[in-house]
Parts: structure tokens; C-alpha cells; sequence
């Protein structure tokens, strides 16, 4: 068997996301091929060389893949993947863009999201915003799969001496342009990554509530996320969202202030080592996943936790 | 112009799934059934543009059971004009879905293809961009802006995991529609009236010529690990305590 992933990055550096996909690799077993397209990303593929495990880097730094356009790499990825037998990818908002496109250019039919590899045709995967795991068996000839990375451990990244080999192959069109586009910038640790992660909900009631919280994160060097409600209140961006449509996150420790624990909430939190629930409502039903629940007035239960650092 | 904008039935958002006894798969048995809450995200944002005078046609589509009609009334009732039902009883991956719909794109020619980005059964997020590779279109997925820019261009803005980003994508597009893209509106009873006289086709994949066999087997369902039950803690001293001295994380 032969294995394609396609890595994530931003043309300078690679995201972790794709260490856990190489893990996910060596699960189903066999040799492993990352791809590296985008735009003066020879960096890149320099730092996956070096990953155990990967025999092989294909670098196909081209302008055209600068913003890793799906209508760009998916003809790229469905050339090269002819041959291997699974094609692997983050299960990021980048991952879901282009596989599916991928994998419709092939006539096969994806599997999302991946959880656990049971065989190498055969993977578990959550339904119903995680709600139900599905172990499901593939017939297609290319298993072409996205990887939920929290359930997986990030591969070792160095020790290993991959070749680079360049790909000329170029794909452009016209009818899907790049305009622009907003990222947050921020001196924290990234929140599917962090150790520690602490969210806030509505019960945070304003983004000053969140100027408070701030504290709290940059003293244990945490992330910041927030539920659908904070986000939907415009208290925070939209990156910060934890759940079944944000991000999913496993971190050692989350800490989970003014969130009352909806179930698309819980979705994206609740493989976490160890959670804290901070919240007036002893009813809330982020109680029943907390390890350690603190029922009271988070405008002072913040500051007080925050003192005791 | 005109839109089509394929929704899914699903069971209701508020249902709260379980295995059936044999784990062979969910048990669906008596649950409330839906329209797919980012379809009707679709459908809603489909109707704005017909009342900012930009479209002048919706047409929704359905590929399910009979009783899909269901979900097509009510987004007739919210504001599309025809609806088309592709009736199976059998089991839909993704990629089927989209090449039946790739057979009624080629047949309605539309210059907008709405969707929502996933359904919240299967979670897979994949028909939207499968049907942009089968028709060759340009897809803006996760969208939470959509503006039509009148040069037979669409610019979307769309959710990723660092911000957001912004595309031109020249019509005919795939836009998928995440959560902030609107919010529905509930359809009126004169309008619910008025949907049960809007026409309703249905075909089957049969007649589009799409093979729907399935490539995926599910062999089971089961509930995920459940946390054990923790406790409260009276105060943030006790907590402290605990983080550093019980669970060691801080």
C-alpha cells in the first residue's frame, strides 16, 4: 500500500494538523508520500524531509497554488494520486474544501473526519455531531480520507531523510479568484494544538467580558475559544468557535466559563483530558462532561482563579 | 437569473440519536424529521436574492424518500418557486447525491447552486464540493457572505480555521452555506397554503441515468466513551487544589 497526504501549511511553515495525519498513515500502514503545494513552500517541504516515516516530499511550488484554491489542487492532487491506495488530508476547513472535490475527480466516494483506523479499508468516524461513532468499510480503490487530528498523536518530526522530488504539473483557471482575506494574528499557542484551552460563552455577556478572560488565557498560556453563542453575539471572531462546525479540540485541560453545553458545543470539546465548567446555573448541561464543576458568578470566580496563578 | 438549491431531510436538530439494539445503524423509528438546518440557510439566502430583485427563479431539489415532499413544501412555503424530488428509499452517500444532481444542473442550467455545507446526520460535508468537481464549477464552501456583483460574478466570503477569506467565483458557482451566512425566516401560514399549489416533479435516479449503489458499508454504530461523572467543587481554592495536585494539569 501506498499512502498520499496532502500537507497543511501557509507556504512558510507546516501546520501540526498534518503530523497527525502521518500518524493516522502509519496506522493504516504502508509507504507515505506528502505532497507540499503552494507557493515558495520549499520550506516546508525541507521540515517534513526530516519526519520518520515519510520516504517521500512531492514539491509542486507554483504562484497558482499560493492559496491552496480547491479548483487548482484538486486536478493536482487526482493526477498524482493515481497509484496509491489511500490519499489523506487534515480534516481542517482547507482538508474538507478540497477532498471531497478530489475525490468526486476520481470517482470515489470520501470518508470525513476519520477517528480511529481499524483496518486499512475500515475507519470509525463520529455522526450526528459526534453523538454516534460509525465504523465504516470502504470499497473504493482510493481510500480518500480527512483525519480528525485530536484523535490522533502529532508523528515525531525529527530523525528522518525524506527525498524532495519538484512536480512541474501545473493547474490554473479563471472562473475561482483569490480576493483576500482577514487571519487572526495572535501570540497564543494555536487552539487546536494548545495544552490549554479556555472558552467563553454567552454568560460572558460582552467582548469586555472576554477582555477578562484574556487574562486568564495569557497567564496559563492557554487559547482562547468560545461557543457558537459567543460567536453568533459577535462577543468574538469566528476562528475562536469550539464544536461540530468550528474546531474540534482535545486539549489537556479546558476550561469552559459561561457555556452552557450544547450538545454541537460538547461535540468539539469532550475528548479533552480534563475539563473545568465555570457557570451560575447548576443545571447547566456542561456539568454532566466537567471533571470539575464551580457553580457561581464568573466575574468574580475568573479573577479569583486567575489571583491564585 | 436563477438558483437551484438542493436540500436534505434529516432528523430534527433537537433529536438526540441513539444505536439500535443490533448497532446495526441509528434508530430513526418515530423522530421528528427536518430540513437540513444549512440547507435552510440555502433556501433563505436564495429567497434574498430573489427579493433584492437579483434571481427570479428558485427551483429546490430533493434526493430521498417520498416523504421529502415534506421538506421541499416548506421551503416552497419560505419562498422557492418549483420543487423537484428524486424519490429513493435506498441509502445516499454523497457522491451519488451529486451526480444526480449533476444530471439536474445539466438539464436546469442554473447560474447559482446553493447548499449547506453539511448535513447533521452523516456529517460528511463533501456534496457541495463533489458536485463543483463533476459540473467543473467554481465552489465557494462555508460561506457566511454571499454578494452577487452583477458582472456574472459571485464574491463569498468564507469561514476557515484562521478568519475568514474572500473569493470571486465567475457564475455559474457551488456556494455552501455555514451558520452565519442568515438567519431563516419561519414561513407564514398563507404562504404554507399557498406552497401546496407550487408544482412538485419527482424523477427517480433511474431515469436521471445515476447508479446509486453504495461504496461505503457501514458494519456498525455505538455511543462514544462516555466521560466518567465528575464533581463540583466548592470553591476556586478546592479547584486549584485539584488542577495541581489530583489531575496534575496546571
Amino acid at each position: 500500500m501506498s499512502i498520499l497526504i496532502i500537507a497543511e501549511h501557509d507556504n512558510s511553515d507546516l501546520r501540526p494538523s498534518t503530523l497527525n495525519s502521518v500518524s493516522a498513515a502509519q496506522a493504516i500502514g504502508g509507504d507515505i508520500v506528502v505532497l507540499v503545494a503552494g507557493s515558495d513552500c520549499a520550506g516546508v517541504a525541507d521540515t517534513l524531509s526530516k519526519v520518520p516515516g515519510i520516504q517521500k516530499v512531492l514539491l509542486a511550488d507554483n504562484p497558482v497554488y499560493s492559496h491552496h484554491l480547491a479548483e487548482n489542487m484538486a486536478p493536482l492532487v487526482a493526477e498524482i494520486a493515481e497509484g496509491f491506495s489511500h490519499v489523506l488530508a487534515p480534516a481542517s476547513t482547507t482538508g474538507k474544501n478540497l477532498m471531497p472535490r478530489v475525490a468526486a475527480l476520481l470517482d470515489m466516494q470520501a470518508i470525513s473526519d476519520i477517528s480511529e483506523v481499524i483496518s486499512p479499508d475500515t475507519f470509525k468516524r463520529p455522526v450526528y455531531a459526534g453523538n454516534v461513532i460509525a465504523t465504516v468499510q470502504s470499497s473504493d480503490e482510493v481510500k480518500v480520507l480527512t483525519v480528525r487530528s485530536t484523535a490522533f498523536e502529532a508523528a515525531v518530526a525529527e530523525g528522518g531523510n525524506a527525498t524532495i522530488e519538484q512536480i512541474s504539473s501545473v493547474h490554473n483557471q479563471d472562473a475561482c479568484t483569490f480576493v483576500g482575506q482577514e487571519l487572526a494574528v495572535s501570540e497564543r499557542p494555536e487552539l487546536t494544538s494548545a495544552r490549554i484551552v479556555v472558552a467563553g460563552g454567552r454568560g460572558m455577556g460582552s467582548s469586555e467580558g472576554f477582555s477578562m478572560l484574556e487574562k486568564l488565557v495569557d497567564k496559563l498560556g492557554a487559547a482562547m475559544g468560545a461557543s457558537r453563542a459567543a460567536v453568533d453575539a459577535g462577543f468574538v471572531p469566528n476562528d475562536m468557535q469550539v464544536g461540530q462546525t468550528g474546531k474540534i479540540v482535545a486539549p489537556d485541560l479546558y476550561i469552559a466559563v459561561g457555556i452552557s453545553g450544547a450538545i454541537q458545543h460538547l461535540a468539539g470539546m469532550k475528548d479533552s483530558k480534563v475539563i473545568v465548567a465555570i457557570n451560575k446555573d447548576p443545571e447547566a448541561p456542561i456539568f454532566q462532561v466537567a471533571d470539575y464543576g464551580l457553580v457561581g458568578d464568573l466575574f468574580e470566580l475568573v479573577p479569583a482563579i486567575e489571583a491564585q496563578l | 437569473m436563477k438558483v437551484l438549491v438542493a436540500i436534505k431531510r434529516v432528523v430534527d436538530y433537537n433529536v438526540k440519536v441513539r444505536p439500535r439494539a443490533d448497532a446495526t445503524d441509528v434508530d430513526l423509528n418515530n423522530v421528528k424529521m427536518s430540513i437540513n438546518p444549512f440547507c435552510e440557510i440555502a433556501v433563505e439566502e436564495a429567497v434574498r436574492l430573489k427579493e433584492q430583485g437579483l434571481v427570479n427563479e428558485i427551483v429546490v431539489v430533493s434526493i430521498g424518500p417520498q416523504q421529502a415532499q415534506e421538506q421541499l413544501r416548506t421551503a416552497l412555503a419560505l419562498g422557492a418557486d418549483r420543487a423537484l424530488l428524486v424519490v429513493t428509499e435506498d441509502v445516499l452517500e454523497p457522491l451519488a447525491i451529486a451526480k444526480c444532481l449533476k444530471v439536474l444542473c445539466d438539464r436546469e442550467q442554473p447560474d447559482l447552486v446553493l447548499m449547506g455545507k453539511q448535513s447533521i446526520d452523516g456529517d460528511n460535508n463533501q456534496t457541495g464540493q463533489m458536485l463543483a468537481a463533476l459540473t467543473g464549477y467554481p465552489q465557494g464552501t462555508f460561506a457566511s457572505k454571499l454578494e452577487l456583483t452583477g458582472d456574472n460574478k459571485a464574491t463569498v466570503t468564507r469561514e476557515i480555521d484562521g478568519g475568514l477569506q474572500t473569493l470571486a467565483l465567475t457564475l455559474p458557482a457551488i456556494v455552501t452555506a455555514d451558520l452565519r451566512l442568515n438567519e431563516p425566516r419561519y414561513a407564514s401560514l398563507p404562504n404554507i397554503m399557498k406552497a401546496k399549489k407550487k408544482p412538485l416533479d419527482t424523477s427517480t435516479p433511474d431515469e436521471l441515468g445515476v447508479s446509486i449503489s453504495p461504496r461505503v458499508k457501514l458494519l456498525k454504530v455505538e455511543l462514544p466513551a462516555q466521560r466518567a461523572a465528575g464533581i463540583k467543587v466548592a470553591d476556586v481554592e478546592e479547584l486549584m487544589d485539584k488542577l495541581k495536585n489530583e489531575a496534575k494539569v496546571i
